[in-house]
């Protein structure tokens, strides 16, 4: 109950600091605490191995990459500020509209709670820490190579898709005809090494 | 379990309104796409909190299945975001009006 207290103040203050903050770079700071405090969330629900995978592939992979994106686009002509915001036009509607649904979740889960074998207490094979406890690394492992492979191997295409679409939206070829456009950027720097012509 | 799914489930839908807020209020791409994020990790706390509560794995696997979405959404809303600000130094979504080709 403690540590579940906790961490929900902690998340939740880091969510709002991430939402709110002046510069992009402080909203990265913000969620990487968001992340840290989930991935020790999943640990209270006994979900060792997302654990790790989300401190590895948010914190380690998609926060660096929005860093990185950061500080290229604000290394130019001005510093990457926030633009105005819509607020305070949009954001009392959309307070009330976040905190009307809020309201009708939270009384819906606390009047209609989970029902079913599970409800009281689950039988889970295995206490946690075990190598093989539900939750735990071959837990996940032989629910992820058996029974579902297929959304796995999908997966692998999804990302494939990812990396193409990446290349064709930033690369310098145009997509259709293959040519390599050249653009006219500000400040361009002559390159370190000159060819030998 | 000292607490209950409703708990997780609570929390997980303010999260999931932070960035519902976050997305509708800011009109700077990245903060926008961060928040995006948030939504996307309040869904999963919610996957995660029910498959404890069933003693089922499958939300487990749900999940990893929407964190690796998450990271090719990311990529490829980088990449635009990136693009489109390289063309025309925008910070503000609402300028960025011109995404036909």
């Amino acid at each position: 109950m403690i540590p579940f207290a906790i961490l929900a103040v902690l998340m939740i203050a880091s969510a709002v600091f991430t939402v709110t903050a002046r510069r992009p770079v402080y909203s990265v700071v913000g969620l990487l605490a968001n992340f840290v405090c989930l991935a020790a969330m999943y640990l209270t629900l006994q979900a060792e191995f997302l654990a790790v995978i989300q401190i590895v592939v948010y914190s380690g992979a998609i926060l660096i990459l929005f860093v990185f994106v950061i500080a290229l686009l604000s290394s130019g002509v001005r510093p990457f500020d926030v633009g105005p915001d819509r607020a305070p036009r949009i954001l009392v509607p959309a307070g009330i509209f976040a905190a009307l649904t809020l309201i009708a979740i939270a009384w819906t889960a606390v009047r209609a709670p989970v029902s079913g074998p599970a409800a009281a207490a689950p039988a889970l094979n295995g206490t946690a820490g075990d190598a093989n406890a539900f939750g735990s690394v071959a837990d996940f492992g032989v629910a992820l190579f058996t029974t579902n492979l297929l959304p796995f191997e999908v997966t692998a295409f999804i990302l494939m898709v990812a990396v193409i679409g990446v290349v064709l939206i930033a690369g310098d070829a145009d997509p259709v005809t293959g040519v390599v456009r050249r653009r006219k950027r500000a400040g361009q720097r002559e390159p370190i090494v000159k060819s030998a012509s | 379990m000292t607490v209950g799914p409703d708990a997780y489930v609570v929390l997980s839908a303010v999260l999931f309104f932070i960035g519902v807020v976050g997305v509708i209020a800011r009109r700077n791409p990245l903060i926008m796409l961060m928040s995006i994020e948030l939504l996307f990790n309040a869904a999963n706390l919610a996957l995660v909190a029910y498959a404890r509560a069933w003693g089922n794995n499958a939300g487990h696997i749900f999940a990893f299945l929407v964190i690796t979405v998450a990271a090719a959404e990311a990529a490829i809303g980088l990449a635009i975001v990136a693009v489109t600000f390289r063309r025309s130094r925008f910070v503000d979504v609402d300028e960025a009006s011109v995404l036909r080709g």
